[in-house]
């Protein structure tokens, strides 16, 4: 195992972190905080409670969610696809790397840029709405789960794209929509039948309801179903990226 | 004398893009520890395609490729391991500090760090008092040598240079020249693409012509000056002729500017080469001429006409 390499990269992608901190990470939680404004304060306030648990607060798992799932595929595609558009991709090819090590590199350290930014916008909320996370154990594993599976998407989407218009197409026209359907502000309980089936479609249903589970206790299917919605992901995920290498698709030819 | 060691062995080396395009027909050849190869070619030729299939940037169609006896698909990690690559491109992270960026790729090679040879080596490049700048603030030779020091941050046996003086002026070209002699008297095995056969000229030990994708020839370089390399004797003359005598037709004798010099191209290896035969016919047939030079074909001229006969 090359864990130079691994530590190499990672350190790499951390460094264009610091580098741009208020892209990085105040502007995500900044926006999130505006969320809790409107959503959780103003208008929550005249929301009834759902399940036991005041609107503000129901919201604050789908909105850490919903924040996770951009930023993990937003950080990981411009992290590999940057080097192909500049040309230094080269350096990774040719370097005594597998994919798997090249993998933990870019998504370890995309995923840890979102996990970052998902607790603390746990904190921040914690200032608008009363907190409670009944099981913060389940809670971490979710967040550090669903941080890894959106930043291998964004890492296949960053290999994908051939163009800044395409790294920004899949995030606008399906991670968004989906991380709003998913009942980031609702329970798709409260959906007529027929929508409910629907959204069960959704992948991101399965995310936010396993992490809501975490803190209240309440989830829209069961968790079980949930951890095996991630698990599937992640291999799907996975596998992907290692035909990618296989083949060199968009990264050797 | 003892026989020198493969660096890399190519074997039927194949590569055929998506839609068709052969850009490298089979190829084989050997390139031996501690010399310094020059691969010459036109553009499009298939240099780079050569150099990234060595390195592993591009999928193989077919064949087989050994680094210092590694397998460079099923021991990927030793055989890329012993090589250090310097792109056409100047291809940097702009944003990256010099110091970081060189850091980066000895870390990628699985080093550990070793700040005194980064140092050492930025130095060498003339790019110490630059360690803290960002790349993008450098001017193309720096960045060139940035690159540079890149490929040799993780101490490689085998340096792949593809065109490494392009756009560079004549003074920094002329101090990587040396920079890449230093280099190989470290035991550095270096190939070489370049468009400067004049490059190719000062620094190979052997040389390959590619084209088109077919490897067209590989030779010692003083060799195949010799061999295919033709010599001129050019007689300037006292009174400039408009046509080449009948007397002297035949004799591989031409006219050059303007009619007042006689241009005669002999192969210097062939034992009658007719140079007395010339000499004789000038005098019998009173040609005067003031003066008398010869020149040697440039490995230049053998690699244009190479490239034309094939």
């Amino acid at each position: 195992m090359n864990f130079q390499g691994i530590k190499a990269i990672y350190r790499f992608e951390m460094s264009r972190t610091f580098r741009t901190l208020g892209q990085s990470i105040a502007s995500p939680v900044l926006s999130t905080v505006l969320y809790f404004v409107v959503f959780g304060s103003a208008i929550g306030s005249r929301i009834n409670d759902i399940n036991g648990v005041s609107y503000g607060a129901f919201i604050v798992p789908g909105l850490i969610m919903m924040t996770v799932l951009s930023q993990s595929v937003a950080n990981a595609s411009f992290g590999i696809y940057f080097p192909r558009f500049a040309g230094t991709i080269y350096e990774l090819l040719s370097a005594p790397l597998s994919f798997v090590e090249v993998l933990m590199g870019y998504v370890g350290a995309a995923a840890t840029k979102s996990f970052v930014i998902g607790i603390i916008i746990l904190f921040t909320a914690g200032f608008f709405v009363p907190l409670e996370v009944k099981h913060p154990i389940w809670m971490v594993a979710f967040l550090a789960l669903t941080c890894v599976t959106f930043s291998l998407l964004g890492f296949i989407i960053g290999i994908w794209a051939d163009g800044f218009e395409k790294l920004q197409l899949i995030p606008l026209l399906v991670i968004t929509p989906l991380a709003f359907l998913g009942g980031s502000f609702y329970s798709i309980d409260m959906l007529p039948e027929l929508w409910r089936k629907i959204s069960l479609a959704n992948p991101v249903v399965y995310l936010i309801s396993g992490f809501r589970w975490s803190f209240y206790e309440h989830s829209d299917v069961h968790l079980s179903v949930s951890i095996a919605m991630i698990a599937l992901f992640l291999t799907v995920g996975f596998a992907i990226i290692a035909w990618i290498f296989k083949t060199g698709y968009r990264l050797k030819n | 004398m003892t026989e020198p060691k493969t660096a890399i062995a190519i074997q039927g080396l194949e590569k055929v893009y998506p839609g068709g395009f052969r850009a490298l027909q089979p190829i084989d050849l050997e390139i031996y520890q501690g010399e310094i190869f020059a691969l010459l070619g036109p553009n499009g030729a298939g240099k780079t395609t050569l150099i990234n299939a060595v390195c592993g940037i591009v999928n193989l169609s077919a064949g087989q490729i050994t680094v210092n006896g590694f397998d460079h698909c099923t021991q990927y990690r030793q055989a890329r391991s012993c090589i250090g690559l310097v792109p056409q491109e100047l291809t940097t992270d702009a944003f990256e500090t010099v110091w970081n960026t060189v850091s980066f790729s000895r870390g990628l090679f699985g080093k550990s760090a070793n700040p005194a040879l980064i140092e050492s080596i930025l130095k060498r490049l003339s790019l110490w008092d630059k360690k803290d700048n960002q790349i993008r603030m450098l001017s193309g030779g720096m960045k060139r040598r940035v690159m540079i020091a890149k490929a040799l941050s993780h101490e490689p046996q085998v340096l792949f240079l593809d065109e490494p003086t392009a756009g560079v002026d004549v003074e920094l070209r002329k101090s990587m020249w040396d920079q890449v002699h230093e280099l190989r008297e470290t035991g550095v095995t270096i190939i070489l693409t370049t468009h400067y056969i004049e490059e190719a000229e000062e620094m190979a030990d052997r040389v390959g012509v590619i084209h088109k994708g077919k490897l067209l020839l590989v030779e010692e370089k003083n060799k195949l000056m010799k061999q295919l390399g033709k010599k001129e004797m050019v007689f300037e003359l006292q009174h400039p002729l408009e046509t080449v005598p009948p007397e002297l037709c035949g004799k591989n004798i031409s006219l050059a500017a303007g009619g007042s010099q006689l241009v005669f191209t002999y192969d210097t290896l062939q034992e009658d080469n007719g140079v007395t035969d010339v000499l004789d016919c000038l005098k019998a047939h009173h040609i005067l001429y003031r003066d008398i030079s010869t020149r040697q074909s440039s490995l230049e001229e053998i690699f244009v006409d190479l490239v034309r006969a094939s």
